[in-house]
């Protein structure tokens, strides 16, 4: 891919009356893979609307190889999207759909390009059938076909796994590193972490409408799993077991209530490994461990705030 | 015959909502050969039933279930999209909507309105209704086609036009006729058969405003397609 087809976010933002869906995200996507993470309601879809130049941002710019993306058909010549609206044309046929998609873009042999697509995503066997007759992931599959026909340089997925099982979730995955081993960009929007975890490229955190944390992503999954962890437990005697916890090293605080102790552990994997051995020492039974805190909106809060 | 024109007559004819232009023709070619049957006199039943009924009604209902299908109901379903993800300028999708709008509408009011017209006098008149109801057929096609993309709710802003602009106040207020495609139709008809039909504007008033609702219904709807925003969640 050349230097020119960077896509770029420069102190983007947009809101809608009051509401601020994005606010001042500025963002450089090189060739690669990138998953754009947050929770529902981040901001991930408003920003690849903005991306794909289906949106245009109230605040900041958005470009493609230096050309804005908001008004100007051109960029579609290298860039690719598939939304997460799972809206197809489903009285086609899925070649019909992907061969419609190589003529609009003007293809010199829109044949062999809707073929190699269908390859792609090995849609070849069922794509003879009409489009409406698919399971969800087949259909997901034929929007990506027609979104690669014509071999964009940067391709744009918003929640491209929803409804594929784990195996065309592998395949899919392949391809993207595949694509973006080859030069192309590659940015897919997710809101589980797991997903965004087999992709061995870059992640951009996005938290109410904001860029949270930007980076390799090993080291945002570090940021992750060191950040404190909240637990309530009940046992056979709480204030005995409160003691005897707040000398362990992984243990940040606790306090004591009526319904038992709320625990803060600095360190979840150390801390859930002593807990039962304290408890053992001390010939306390536990009655309830549960972490209080894991919800992926609380993860990425925290992000927001480290 | 282009991609994006095959894709909207595929979608058109795809969707059960194509059966709703069937009623309205045939009823009128029905009407007609009833009154032709029992010999009723034609200056009784014409002007209800070609004016009244298929230049007031059958056209612009047919021009709206039409103009709205080949747009607004891609941009409903979100299939839009699939469309204007391609390097096309957007006047290369609005023009063969147009296209399939116009020719659909046309032929399924012009061949009706022709029949009815030679049932109740001759050729001419049947000539003079069908020519109108192909250039209604442009006018309306162009200004539903741009309803669909001003407003989410492009046929109930189309029947707010034929029934209270054109229906009700277009009989009350002189002034609103120069602003109804009825009355360009009408006009256009009676220049081809003259001395059947009322008309209510002049020749040149009727051929310039039809061109300008062509014109600028076209050229407005295609700024407004460049300027397409995805609906859905805002998140």
């Amino acid at each position: 891919m050349s230097a020119g087809t960077v896509l770029e976010l420069n102190n983007v933002s947009r809101w809608y009356g009051n509401v601020v869906a994005v606010n001042d995200v500025s963002l450089r996507l090189p060739a690669g893979v990138t998953g754009l993470l947050g929770p529902n309601g981040a901001g991930k879809t408003t920003l690849l609307h903005m991306m794909s130049g289906f949106l245009n941002p109230s605040r900041g710019t958005v470009t493609l190889g230096g050309e804005p993306t908001w008004r100007n058909p051109g960029v579609y010549r290298r860039l690719g999207l598939v939304a997460e609206r799972e809206a197809v044309h489903g009285f086609l046929t899925a070649w019909e759909f992907v061969l419609a998609s190589a003529k609009m873009h003007r293809l010199s042999d829109p044949r062999a390009a809707a073929v190699r697509a269908l390859e792609m995503v090995e849609m070849t066997d069922a794509q003879d059938r009409r489009i409406e007759t698919y399971s969800k992931g087949m259909r997901q599959r034929t929007r990506v076909a027609a979104a690669l026909v014509h071999d964009p340089e940067v391709l744009l997925l918003d929640e491209p796994f929803n409804g594929m099982d784990p195996r065309q979730r592998m395949h899919m995955l392949e391809l993207f590193h595949r694509l973006g081993a080859d030069g192309r960009t590659i940015v897919f929007s997710s809101h589980i972490l797991e997903e965004v975890e087999q992709v061995s490229g870059t992640v951009q955190v996005v938290v109410a409408g904001r860029l949270a944390a930007s980076g390799d992503y090993r080291q945002i999954r570090r940021l992750m799993t060191n950040r404190p962890h909240v637990f309530a437990v009940q046992s056979s005697d709480d204030r005995r077991l409160a003691v005897a916890l707040i000398g362990e090293k992984s243990v940040s605080g606790v306090e004591i209530d009526t319904g038992g102790l709320t625990v803060r552990a600095s360190d979840y994997g150390s801390f859930t490994r002593a807990l039962p051995r304290i408890a053992l020492g001390q010939g306390i039974r536990l009655r309830k461990l549960l972490p209080s805190d894991e919800s992926l909106e609380s993860v990425f809060s925290y992000l927001l705030e480290a | 015959m282009s991609t994006v024109a095959y894709i909207t007559a595929r979608g058109l004819f795809g969707r059960r909502r194509a059966l709703l232009l069937l009623p309205l023709p045939v009823l009128l070619i029905g009407l007609a050969l009833l009154c032709r049957g029992y010999d009723v006199n034609p200056s009784d039943w014409a002007t209800p039933v070609l004016v009244g009924l298929g230049l007031a009604v059958m056209l612009p209902v047919t021009a709206l279930i039409v103009g709205t299908g080949v747009l607004g109901s891609e941009v409903d379903d979100g299939t839009i999209v699939h469309i204007l993800t391609k390097p096309l300028p957007r006047r290369d999708i609005i023009l063969p909507k147009l296209a399939v709008a116009v020719v659909v509408t046309a032929v399924t009011s012009a061949v009706p309105l022709f029949i009815g017209g030679m049932l109740a006098s001759s050729a001419r008149l049947g000539l003079g209704l069908a020519v109108g109801a192909a250039v209604g057929a442009c006018a309306y096609s162009a200004l539903f086609l741009l309803l669909s993309l001003l407003t989410r709710r492009p046929v109930l802003v189309g029947l707010v036009y034929i029934l209270v602009w054109e229906g009700l106040l277009g009989r009350w207020v002189s002034g609103t006729k120069v602003l109804s495609i009825e009355q360009y139709v009408i006009t256009i008809a009676d220049r081809i058969a003259p001395h059947v039909l009322a008309t209510r504007v002049s020749l040149p008033v009727a051929v310039v405003m039809a061109a300008v609702f062509v014109i600028g219904s076209t050229v407005f709807a295609v700024d407004r397609l460049r300027s397409f925003r995805m609906a859905g969640e805002t998140s």
